[in-house]
């Protein structure tokens, strides 16, 4: 088949495999969050996005409202956008295309799209990257539903460090450097301060407010945590000497 | 509100700002601020998201075996484990510690 010569092909659909997996953890703490089945579903099929998915049940799972959950989802989401815009740059679809391609902007396929070179590459590469994952992601959703539905307590299980582990391991990619460390710091310091005065959920919002302050008044890459939870070229890019990122200034 | 309207409308949020990016101009593009808002705010939340599910209980701050994942996971990132043995090393570690008896 001549879609597997292409090399922005198989990057994608090797990313696909690698993020779709990680839908089983999703599903499994969706489910013992207090989300049933199909609203767990629902997420993976029409908010697809993990980072906000994971937010949202992790919000209902510490007891935090909807709206709460809904804010912090939101706000996660905003890097969508301006992915969104990269890729409307690169690929300029048309007409319902345009539509189609939204749904599935996210930080793995924008990843592997704006890796290649060749408009052509790029092209395969969102597509492949983009129609895989949301397959993948979803099949694997409703499996860790399904699984994580029969485990009976899921303290016993350990899935709430599951949680926890989700999502360093989702901040993890983004602390390449000292500023984004700092950002983090600051966050968390900001939420483990709020905690103890504000409902659960809302610490996360007033994290969200520290940090888009961080964002408007000071100065520093304008790429910086917008990088893919599983990295598409991450054999190319631990070439690099590391902690260094090609748009680091000082 | 139920949860499930909160949910729905999460999504059509979460689609809108996909769909944003395509619609507005590309010399929006250029500006570099929102942007580095979109990131800086990415950092925050996952780093605030990271220590609500370790330290939170309710309104209250707990120190419990949670710890012990957070402790596993990052061990694991360190090693550049794939995120699915990163989330089965923070289970495994909150599991475990529970069963030699810290909560």
């Amino acid at each position: 088949m001549k879609l597997l010569q292409s090399p922005a092909a198989r990057v994608g659909l090797s990313i696909s495999i690698a993020t779709g997996l990680y839908g089983v953890s999703f599903g499994a703490l969706s489910v013992t969050s207090g989300l049933d089945f199909w609203q767990t579903m629902a997420l993976s099929l029409l908010l697809f996005s993990g980072g906000s998915q994971f937010a949202f049940i992790g919000v209902v799972a510490g007891g935090g409202s909807g709206v709460a959950a809904m804010g912090a989802a939101t706000l996660l989401g905003m890097r969508n956008g301006i992915y969104g815009m990269q890729i409307n740059a690169l690929l300029q679809p048309r007409g319902w295309l345009r539509f189609a391609a939204a749904h599935v902007t996210i930080d793995e396929s924008t990843a592997t799209s704006t890796g290649q070179t060749d408009p052509l590459e790029q092209k395969r590469g969102f597509w492949t990257a983009g129609i895989g994952i949301f397959i993948l992601w979803n099949l694997f959703t409703a499996a860790g539903a399904l699984a994580g539905g029969a485990l009976g307590d899921p303290k016993q299980w350990g899935l709430d460090g599951a949680a926890v582990a989700a999502f360093l391991g989702l901040l993890w990619p983004r602390l390449k450097g000292r500023e984004p460390v700092a950002i983090a710091v600051a966050c968390a310091l900001a939420t483990v301060l709020a905690v103890p005065f504000v409902p659960a959920g809302v610490p996360i919002l007033v994290a969200a407010v520290v940090a888009a302050g961080i964002g408007w008044f000071s100065h520093g890459r304008s790429d910086e945590g917008l990088e893919p939870d599983v990295d598409p070229y991450a054999e190319q890019h631990s070439a690099r000497p590391s902690g260094q990122h090609p748009g680091d200034t000082p | 509100m139920n949860l499930w309207w909160w949910l729905l409308l999460s999504c059509l949020l979460a689609y809108a700002w996909k769909l944003l990016g395509f619609l507005v101009p590309a010399s929006l593009l250029r500006d570099p601020r929102m942007s580095r808002i979109a990131g800086t705010m990415t950092i925050g939340l996952l780093a605030s998201l990271t220590v609500v599910n370790t330290v939170a209980s309710g309104q209250a701050l707990a120190l419990d075996a949670r710890l012990g994942a957070l402790a596993a996971a990052a061990t694991a990132l360190w090693f550049r484990a794939p995120f699915l043995v990163v989330v089965l090393a923070g289970a495994g570690a909150a599991a475990g510690l529970r069963l030699l008896g810290w909560r």
